[in-house]
């Protein structure tokens, strides 16, 4: 695992700060001088998973660069709720770019870093899941497949929030979105649909691509300064809940994190070159109906009859990345 | 135009955007009452000696322990430890070994020789203690803190009370006690021994005190009236425990059959088996789920070879025999005898069936009110007559050197009050730290640390300490097992979890407070928070 073991601390072993720890150990968020990279005042929703993973990933991004960052930040709600012209929260250098292009606008800054002989200065592009996985492929691709100096991290929260809530190519089986209903004959997003962006990144050869999620800030830090630390094209993929869009509650956001790193459902992983070196053993193991029934946009598999098919295949979903990843320490070798 | 092209407008922060106004709801940080503090007879602070022990400041750990009790020595060995049936770590994997690392700090501060602070300035006010006692010592040694002048009265020829002549050495070595009691009295408290108060309305009269405290425990045994014959060896518990203490043990031979449930009654068994008791058999009217003794204690009993006859009572003594009567529950759980009868070879029987007070002394002061044998007093701990207090086992309560410290305590703060012409401070009123305020996810597994036990033949055979010590090292891993329930341990966790930068932590590291400029009460920071610190009220809107 990218994260260091942690001694044994019990009081708070899993917090984000801990007073018993010396100073060097200490998560990056618990630092009263932390960056805050994501500054007060921004838009988003209560208890926005996105802010806050947003802030965690460019905090730490921050400090591995010692200070000299430069983030491209594709449309989104990320951008919406952050930069309503002409206000900002970022306290960095930050470039808007299009929905889709995000990825080629900071392979383009990442080759004027490289003409201007700036080799101190670390580039991250940043979108949600909407403009990684559906919009922004052509140009992430590009991105990968040029192995550019570029760390790309995706906020994936399964679907098109800042627009209404639409389906996106991120959305899992059964979730209810506006175009997805669950209502006459429809039971939400399709099974068999849909892509897996981070075995796409992987698939390209590049140098590291790691899962991550604001339910586990330590493993998310530690990713994100070994990937700033790396050359060549990098991906992270932050599982980040939404309160709107996933009918769950402003305080449950990182419950539902947890929820989806402990029932399987959302691995945390990392690969170099394509191949999986470690991956974030689950704790304490839950079934996926603990995840689900947080959420109402998987309502309908509830109430008002139980699909228990449905919960059944999304259990199999599961099981298979367990098994896949081996996330259950009787999985390792 | 000094804009750039198609820029009309000057770019700013987000700061100018005050999200607080969309709250519903506050987060505001609170202290809740962790259960093990509730659960307490002595008041301790527990949770907050812990919170000191984790970072491995025992010094600290052990002056917060002692502004509660000044015995943290003694009682980390003989308490009954009621904070640990409530810890809340006990509904996660085990309890913490709160007793443990109390132990541990004591003799930490024995080692070392910590000494107790005085910082309150004379009053000028005198109060007598009567009665060495776990009671007698914890009201005086609080009240020489807060600045009276101290005197007590005991008795007897050594300070301790019932921890000094009533409790074994093997769970208690005297010298262990003995030096906590040497620290009360370095710490300012005059304890004169061999000095029986006769009357006490001569003392009130010579007007030398501004304030009595009665502590004077229940020292007198209970009898029944058993039938005995002339060669029947019958002795009471407490001074079979008495003498047994400085080593003048009577003589009970190989067959001792002890009468009674309680701890008393333990002590005993477990202390004539020592003594050369082949057979130890405590006989007991009622059932073992009906038993008054500690689990614990019934328990060691046992596992040191000592024998229970349950629904059982004694009828006669003869010689070398006793005779016992089966007895039975009947439907309201009370035994009830069956008429069959059986005969017990014993030497001698000792009785543990209770004590009664001896009040002799206080015939003569006007005012004082009985009942039961027992002093009656007010909310404020105070007696028909002003100021005279009165605590421990004088008065109606649960008989325990736990209970007695607290009542010494709170008696300290009311006599302290009453002196002062004010009302006592009230106690608090904090909501409970029930398990479910808890987030349980941020702490690890870890199983509690197992004191090492004497191996069985020399607990049999000799008087030595019967549970051991934890050392440094475990006793902090003990300590950090603490949850800190109902109270902020500096986790960051509010601080880092806050999607809106809300929570300020201070730059020394210490401390957090809200931005309400920007807080939109989402919640996340009192859901995350692991030890149920943070509340959610609702917002005036």
């Amino acid at each position: 695992m990218a994260s260091q073991p942690i001694k044994f601390f019990q009081t708070g072993t899993f917090t984000i700060g801990n007073r018993l720890l010396p100073e060097a150990a200490r998560s990056i968020q618990s630092d009263p001088l932390r960056a805050n990279s994501l500054n007060c005042g921004h838009r988003a929703c209560q208890g926005c998973g996105e802010a806050l993973g947003a802030r965690y990933a460019i905090d730490a991004a921050i400090r591995a660069a010692q200070g000299k960052l430069i983030v491209a930040n594709a449309t989104g709600c990320l951008e919406v709720f952050s930069t309503p012209y002409p206000e900002s929260s970022w306290q960095i250098p930050w470039m808007h770019s299009l929905f889709g292009n995000a990825a080629a606008v900071a392979t383009g800054i990442a080759a004027a870093m490289k003409v201007k002989g700036r080799t101190d200065v670390r580039v991250v592009a940043q979108g949600g899941d909407g403009g990684t996985a559906d919009i922004g492929l052509a140009c992430l691709s590009g991105m990968f497949e040029r192995a550019d100096d570029v760390l790309f991290i995706c906020y994936d929260n399964e679907a098109y929030m800042n627009t209404g809530v639409q389906r996106s190519s991120a959305t899992p089986p059964a979730a209810r979105t506006a175009t997805t209903p669950a209502t006459g004959g429809q039971r939400g997003a399709r099974f068999g649909q849909g892509k897996n962006l981070p075995l796409i990144a992987m698939a390209h050869h590049i140098s590291y691509v790691a899962t991550a999620s604001v339910g586990d800030l330590r493993d998310l830090e530690a990713k994100v300064e070994k990937a700033i630390g790396m050359g060549g094209a990098r991906y992270i993929h932050v599982h980040v809940p939404c309160p709107l869009g996933w009918g769950s509650a402003p305080h449950d956001t990182i419950k539902v994190a947890r929820a989806a790193m402990e029932s399987g459902l959302f691995p945390i992983m990392e690969a170099e070159h394509g191949e999986v070196i470690g991956r974030r053993l689950i704790r304490k193991k839950l079934p996926v109906e603990e995840y689900l029934k947080l959420q109402k946009r998987f309502a309908h598999l509830f109430s008002p009859v139980r699909d228990a098919a449905a919960i059944a295949a999304i259990q199999a979903i599961a099981d298979g990345n367990i098994r896949k990843f081996g996330l259950m320490e009787e999985h390792q070798q | 135009m000094s804009h750039p092209f198609a820029a009309t407008l000057e770019v700013g922060s987000s700061l100018v955007n005050r999200t607080g106004s969309w709250r519903t709801e506050r987060p505001v940080y609170v202290s809740r009452m962790p259960p093990c503090n509730h659960a307490c007879p002595a008041g301790e602070e527990v949770q907050l000696w812990l919170y000191h022990a984790e970072s491995g400041d025992y010094q600290a750990a052990w002056k917060t322990l002692v502004k509660r009790n000044p015995f943290p020595a003694t009682m980390g060995r003989i308490c009954y430890h009621p904070c640990e049936s409530q810890c809340n770590r006990g509904q996660l994997d085990q309890s913490v070994n709160i007793h443990a690392v109390e132990r541990f700090l004591g003799d930490e501060a024995i080692r070392r020789n910590w000494q107790f602070e005085r910082t309150a300035s004379p009053t000028g006010k005198h109060i007598l203690v009567v009665g060495a006692g776990p009671c007698g010592l914890s009201a005086a040694y609080q009240l020489s803190r807060l600045g009276h002048d101290v005197t007590v009265h005991e008795a007897g020829p050594l300070a301790g009370g019932m921890m000094q002549f009533g409790i074994p050495k093997y769970r208690l070595p005297r010298e262990i006690l003995n030096a906590e009691i040497a620290r009360i009295e370095a710490g300012g408290v005059n304890i004169l021994l061999n000095e029986n108060v006769d009357d006490l309305a001569d003392v009130v009269a010579s007007s030398r005190f501004n304030a009595v405290f009665l502590a004077t425990g229940a020292q007198i045994a209970k009898r029944a009236w058993i039938p005995a014959g002339d060669a029947s060896r019958i002795v009471d518990a407490l001074q079979f425990l008495r003498e047994s203490g400085i080593g003048e043990p009577p003589s009970l031979g190989r067959r001792v059959i002890i009468i009674g449930g309680g701890n008393t009654a333990m002590d005993a068994a477990r202390t004539a088996r020592r003594l050369g008791a082949t057979d130890a058999l405590i006989v007991y009217r009622r059932t073992r789920e009906k038993m008054p003794a500690h689990e614990q204690e019934l328990q060691e009993a046992l596992e040191e070879g000592i024998k229970v006859k349950w629904l059982s009572t004694i009828k006669a003594a003869e010689g070398q025999s006793i005779t016992v009567e089966k007895m039975r529950l009947n439907s309201a759980g009370f035994p009830e005898p069956t008429g069959e009868f059986e005969t017990i070879e014993a030497d001698s029987v000792v009785l543990a069936l209770g004590q009664d007070t001896d009040l002799d002394f206080l015939r003569n002061v006007k005012g004082l009110e009985f009942e039961d044998g027992l002093v009656k007093m007010d909310g404020n701990m105070m007696t028909g007559y002003p100021g005279i207090f009165a605590g421990g086992d004088v008065v109606p309560s649960e008989r325990t050197a736990t209970v007695a410290i607290g009542h010494g305590r709170k008696a300290a703060l009311c006599m302290d009050a009453y002196l002062r012409n004010a009302a006592p401070e009230p106690e608090s009123t904090l909501e409970l730290a029930s398990f479910d305020r808890l987030n349980t996810w941020y702490y690890s597994d870890a199983p509690k640390t197992v004191q090492s036990v004497l191996d069985t033949v020399r607990r049999q055979t000799t008087f030595a300490e019967v549970i051991a010590g934890l050392d440094e090292s475990n006793a902090l891993f003990e300590a950090r097992r603490c949850l800190s329930c109902g109270n902020c341990f500096a986790c960051d966790n509010c601080y880092g979890v806050c999607p809106d930068n809300a929570v300020i932590k201070s730059k020394n590291g210490q401390g957090y407070r809200f931005n309400y400029d920007f807080c939109k009460g989402c919640g996340l920071c009192a859901a995350e928070c692991p030890c149920g610190a943070i509340r959610m009220e609702p917002e005036e809107i």
